[in-house]
């Protein structure tokens, strides 16, 4: 199963994607983060590391790549796109960016990871096809 | 890393824990030089960014300062990457990854101690991960434009013109301020200068004056450690590249042209 990490600078914003998108991924693990560590607006590489290992099904610091197929990382703006860039690169686990908008990539995606056979490709894919939803 | 192996050479641990103390005191430096500048730098970055980057800057400097002062005994490697982790959740912004991520990765270049050949590989992948995480090239008007003349100069002057380390390094510092005063004339591309267009022109790039702040202070560490004065040079050529290209490395000499 293919886990997916909202990444938000605001921690409430990440939570409240993470809860929309859960409505929709049955099993599938939704890990959010954000925030700078003290309360504030911003992102910390440590924090969205430790969720793409806890998405990935990884146990603390030995965890290696865990139980899950892989994980896809949604992200807001600027240096949190940096930082996630960074914890990608810093994780054991296999884990994407997905460049697509945060809320309607991570509702995409959570429907995508649903399917038994998906895979962190067809979840990015399926999350970056929400650039093209049209609203009216 | 590992402290078991270090008999195999006579001497080494005290060497790695020399290096060790001389990187805490270079981090020591650049904390205090950072906040002596955190006014000049938020003026830099209130004219075409949102004048952040002193505090910022300054905040994690001193957070990493105080990390690093923490470790007990470091190797240089361990230096590096917890000043580099400190900065990524000291710094906001995108100096955190820029400055701290690059470090972090970097840092496994000096795990077998602070050579010439490490310090230039070193460099590099600092510089590497600069240009890749925030997608910059020299001429964007950002810290690459900096620190890719900083870097260039040290290789060249280490590898090609054999200099003792702390003459490649004065050297790489005046290579820097030429990148700065570089990003003056030109053009913003990336990061939040870029968004105000032809107004960037004509304003001294921020992170790139934080890259040559922080490269003044690790001259000035390790000239006061070797209790050498800084050498007086300046980032031209010692030697004619043209005779010494075909003497000794034609390779290296092959097609050089300067604009």
């Amino acid at each position: 199963m293919v886990g997916i990490v909202v990444v938000s600078h605001s921690e409430r914003a990440a939570e409240g994607i993470a809860e929309i998108a859960a409505e929709m991924a049955g099993d599938t693990r939704i890990e959010p983060v954000g925030g700078d560590g003290k309360g504030g607006i911003g992102t910390v590489p440590d924090a969205i590391e430790d969720a793409i290992d806890a998405a990935a099904g990884a146990g603390g610091e030995d965890g290696g790549d865990g139980d899950a197929d892989g994980v896809v990382v949604l992200v807001d703006l600027g240096s949190a796109v940096m930082n996630a860039d960074v914890a990608v690169e810093l994780s054991d686990a296999e884990a994407v960016i997905a460049d697509a908008p945060v809320l309607e990539g991570a509702v995409n995606a959570a429907v995508a990871a649903t399917d038994p056979s998906a895979t962190v490709e067809s979840v990015r894919e399926q999350a970056e096809a929400a650039r093209d939803i049209e609203k009216l | 890393m590992s402290e078991d192996d270090a008999g195999t050479a006579a001497g080494a641990p005290a060497g790695a824990n020399a290096e060790g103390a001389a990187a805490v005191a270079a981090v020591e430096a650049v904390a205090e030089r950072i906040e002596d500048e955190r006014d000049h730098l938020t003026q830099l970055d209130s004219a075409i960014g949102d004048a952040d980057h002193g505090g910022n800057m300054a905040r994690g400097w001193a957070a990493a300062a105080d990390a690093a002062g923490d470790l007990a005994d470091p190797d240089p490697e361990t230096v590096a990457k917890t000043v580099g982790k400190t900065l990524m959740a000291e710094v906001g912004g995108a100096s955190g990854p820029l400055f701290g991520g690059s470090l972090v990765f970097a840092a496994a270049e000096l795990g077998d101690g602070i050579t010439p050949e490490s310090a230039v590989a070193f460099a590099e992948t600092y510089l590497e991960k600069v240009e890749d995480r925030g997608d910059a090239r020299v001429g964007d008007q950002t810290v690459v434009d900096a620190l890719t003349p900083a870097v260039h100069t040290f290789k060249k002057s280490i590898e090609v013109d054999d200099l003792p380390p702390i003459e490649a390094l004065a050297k790489a510092v005046d290579a820097a301020e030429r990148g700065v005063a570089f990003t003056v004339p030109i053009r913003a591309r990336k990061g939040r200068a870029s968004y105000l267009g032809w107004r960037s022109v004509g304003h001294q790039d921020p992170g790139a004056t934080s890259a040559l702040f922080i490269l003044e202070e690790l001259l000035a560490v390790a000239a006061d450690r070797l209790d050498v004065e800084i050498p007086e040079t300046d980032a031209s050529s010692p030697t004619i590249p043209d005779d010494e290209a075909a003497e000794d490395d034609p390779a290296e000499g092959a097609g050089s042209e300067d604009g």
